[in-house]
């Protein structure tokens, strides 16, 4: 039953996709609206579909209903009913029909609030977006169909991997990992409309300049989920690993990046038209191959869980995008001459170029590191993985390149700035640095790259805060308002610019939380029998061991140790790490205990114990500022709520009302 | 367009193109010494002179017997093997819980001239394939001890 409806709900939305990119294709061909209006409305009936499909996977993994492939591959009676919903994107499977889901919903949605806009643009998104769903949902009848039949229907099934089971941020990463890499398909969609209907001006950034924005935010969240998931549950103290997996969200979310400042300047100059395309088109391409690179099993990886031809499925499909990509815009590249011209080597837009370069060679670098362990396999047949010494040697540098742009960027004016405005405007972000700088090197510092990133910090600290100070006191002056009202009036006046500026003061704090933890990081090993205590490194705080309990629970066996965290006399509180034993695996999962400060991290793992209790081995790291590190996540959130809130209304009329097939939209030249 | 503009653009480009080929360069001499072969003891002994201090990553299983753990000075001693070659591996902190005899592990590290590995990194070989253990053996028999009465 179940079968059947999950089945045929997605066999009618692929036929719906297939008929709506033609639909949508000759009604713009034969100037038909009506042809085009039946293809939008096979992409909202697809969101019905793909919900109906994800509602009933739900119900049968709570129900236990094992006669569904999937959930006799990920479910278990002894599964909590939380981890049982949530293991929806535990599997190959379940996953793609989760993004499945994901992806009709943001086309519905993009192609609902723009349906009324004049030309040709929209139809041409229309049927990009949906053959993008075409691949998905052939993926879900093909090569991963979770709503297989199982016979005879087995009484009980294994439950998720015991590492996706372990810890509640597992509901929270899969989810915003894929509002971030499927948001991209939007703006993507609305770029190769841009070039299939000549519309060339800037309406595809204007369009989807929310959709990226939003994407991007996704995304970001994700990653720093994926960070505090990793700290929380792997155990070895740290959140990246330079794992294959971790770079593949990582390299979508660079080169967005990217494209959210290059788009600024082809709003405000007309110039890299082409370069904003390519970006898009690329980050799209990436979003794709982190999925190949997650879901194919071909490289070993925590995320890894899947094996077999539907590598091929991506490989192939990442073929057509890129190539379908390159077509459509060379055929568009006599038409995509610049407008504008760099008038100023001290402005805004050469930051803007310098921050796109030094992305770009960024996720050359992560790319390169990712896939040359796969090349070199199959090419020389040897088995090699590449060391995160080479990603750190390589991007660390690049880090630092970026905070220091980060505080250029905003300081500088649009065009061109005279040696005046330079030195009134990086004066005070310069004395910071030079004072961080000095006040760090004589506290005993000596990484040269952890003293330039503190020092880079402070720069782009003050020189992005200044923005706002200047803008307020101006407001104060001009108006007579208070601190608290101009502030929020100059926000609400320029949402995106300021938004902006919160979310660099986000990546501040996460870069000087990242730098501060691992250049002092400092570990210690120790066996411990019950009521002896032991100097956590840095030798301020003690830590006890007091006992050692188990604790039965239905899917797994829990063995926790009670550890005291010590001041001098003093107790501060009690750390339990476990190890956590599932039914279902033979290996335990470690859950360390970590008491997070502003200042300090305690972080405690239990390694090994004696099973009567008399002694435990405890692994005893402490990281500074790793808690700045989440924060900065969160205020990279805010940054983003701040940028996308509704400005409010000044133009009524925005929507103009007529048929959506006036003029074919011819390629309009520059300004 | 005009010549003058051309010979700017043109210049810009091959500034790109030789920062482009510059951080290429690095990159290409980065991960050459940044790469860490996965090998069998057998593998890393044929390599000969060139088995010795490079980064390896050693695959295997602890040949059984062969455990020497010092807990309170957190040394481990253990020889793995391949079935055929074994190396003698040595590393100091605490091994993860499941490590025993003839469990499959990785280790992390180099191999000394005095013939050791010497491991960085100690790593169980995880299986994500469902293995009920062996009667008697299911942590919650082996550690039932440790059950407290109020349930934490």
């Amino acid at each position: 039953m179940i079968q059947t409806i999950g089945f045929g709900t997605i066999a009618v939305a692929l036929a719906l996709s297939v008929y709506g990119i033609f639909a949508a294709i000759i009604g713009v061909r034969l100037r038909r609206p009506e042809f085009v209006r039946s293809a939008e409305a096979a992409a909202y009936t697809n969101f019905g579909l793909l919900t109906v499909a994800n509602l009933a996977m739900i119900y049968a993994l709570v129900t236990h209903d094992f006669s569904v492939s999937y959930v006799a591959q990920v479910g278990s009676r002894s599964t909590p009913l939380f981890y049982t919903i949530i293991s929806l994107w535990s599997a190959l499977e379940g996953s793609i029909l989760f993004w499945g889901w994901v992806l009709a919903t943001y086309s519905a949605l993009a192609i609902y609030l723009n349906r009324d806009r004049p030309g040709t643009l929209v139809p041409y998104s229309l049927a990009v977006i949906l053959g993008v769903g075409a691949f998905f949902y052939l993926l879900l009848i093909g090569p991963a169909n979770p709503f297989g039949r199982v016979w005879p229907v087995p009484l009980d099934g294994p439950g998720p991997n015991p590492l996706l089971q372990n810890h509640p941020l597992m509901a929270v990463h899969p989810p915003l990992l894929y509002l971030g890499y499927v948001g991209m398909t939007v703006p993507f969609a609305f770029a190769a409309g841009a070039l299939l209907s000549g519309q060339l001006d800037d309406t595809w950034v204007r369009l989807t300049r929310r959709w990226t924005v939003t994407a991007w935010t996704f995304l970001t969240l994700a990653i720093v989920a994926g960070m505090w998931w990793s700290y929380e549950v792997l155990g070895w103290g740290g959140y990246w690993a330079w794992d294959p997996v971790e770079n593949a969200s990582f390299m979508p979310w660079l080169t967005a990046t990217a494209f959210l400042h290059s788009a600024m300047v082809q709003e405000r100059r007309g110039m890299l038209r082409v370069w904003n395309l390519s970006l898009i088109v690329a980050t799209f391409a990436l979003t794709i191959l982190g999925t190949f690179l997650t879901r194919s099993g071909i490289v070993a990886s925590v995320h890894a869980f899947a094996e077999g031809e539907i590598g091929y499925y991506f490989l192939g499909f990442i073929a057509v995008v890129l190539v379908f990509s390159l077509v459509i815009l060379a055929g568009r590249s006599s038409e995509l001459r610049t407008a504008g011209s760099l008038d100023g080597v001290a402005s805004r837009e050469t930051v803007f170029l310098f921050n796109n370069l030094v992305l770009t060679a960024f996720t050359f670098t992560v790319l390169l590191g990712t896939l040359y362990p796969l090349v070199a396999e199959a090419v020389r047949g040897v088995k090699v993985s590449v060391g995160a010494p080479f990603f750190n040697r390589m991007t660390i540098p690049l880090c630092v390149t970026l905070l220091f742009l980060m505080g250029v960027g905003p300081a500088l004016p649009w065009r061109a700035a005279s040696s005046e405005v330079l030195r009134r405007q990086l004066i005070p972000p310069v004395a910071a640095a030079v004072l961080v700088a000095i006040v760090s090197v004589a506290l005993g510092l000596r990484e040269p790259y952890t003293v330039l990133a503190f020092a880079f910090g402070a720069f782009a600290l003050v020189a992005n805060l200044r923005e706002y100070g200047v803008g307020v006191r101006a407001r104060m002056r001009a108006h007579g308002e208070g601190v608290l009202v101009a502030l929020g009036r100059l926000i609400a006046a320029n949402r995106r610019r300021y938004g902006g500026y919160i979310a660099h003061l986000g990546v501040i704090s996460m870069a000087v939380g990242i730098a501060a933890s691992s250049t002092f990081r400092q570990e210690l090993d120790a066996t411990l029998r019950p009521g002896e205590v032991v100097m956590a490194p840095g030798g301020r705080l003690g830590i006890r061991f007091d006992e050692l309990w188990g604790k039965d629970e239905p899917q797994r066996f829990v063995v926790g140790a009670n550890v005291q965290v010590l001041k001098g006399e003093k107790e501060l509180g009690v750390l339990k790490p476990r190890l956590n034993f599932y039914r279902n695996n033979d290996q335990p999962i470690t859950t360390p205990a970590v008491r997070s400060r502003p200042n300090l991290d305690i972080y405690i793992n239990l390694m090994a114990f004696e099973r009567d209790g008399s002694s435990v081995t405890l692994r005893i790291l402490t990281e500074p500022l790793v808690f700045w590190i989440w924060l900065g996540g969160g205020i990279i959130g805010l940054g983003a709520v701040v940028a996308l809130w509704p400005q409010r209304r000044r133009r009524t009329a925005q929507r103009v009302p007529g048929p959506t097939m006036a003029a074919a939209g011819t390629g309009e030249g520059g300004r | 367009m005009k010549p003058v503009r051309l010979g700017r653009r043109f210049g810009l480009i091959a500034g790109a193109v030789v920062i482009l080929c510059g951080f290429g360069y690095l990159l290409y001499g980065g991960i050459g010494e940044n790469l860490v072969y996965f090998l069998t003891p057998a593998e890393l002994l044929e390599r000969g002179e060139k088995a010795y201090d490079v980064p390896v990553r050693l695959g295997g299983q602890v040949e059984p017997g062969t455990v020497v753990w010092d807990a309170d000075a957190l040394d481990l001693r253990f020889k793995l093997t391949d079935g055929g070659t074994s190396i003698t591996v040595h590393s100091r902190g605490a091994p993860p819980q499941m490590f025993r005899d003839g469990i499959g592990v990785v280790v992390e590290g180099r191999l000394t001239r005095a013939g050791v590995f010497e491991s960085t990194n100690l790593m169980v070989k995880h299986s994500n394939e469902y293995r009920a253990p062996p009667e008697g053996h299911a942590p919650a028999e082996m550690y039932k001890s440790l059950i407290r009465e109020d349930n934490r």
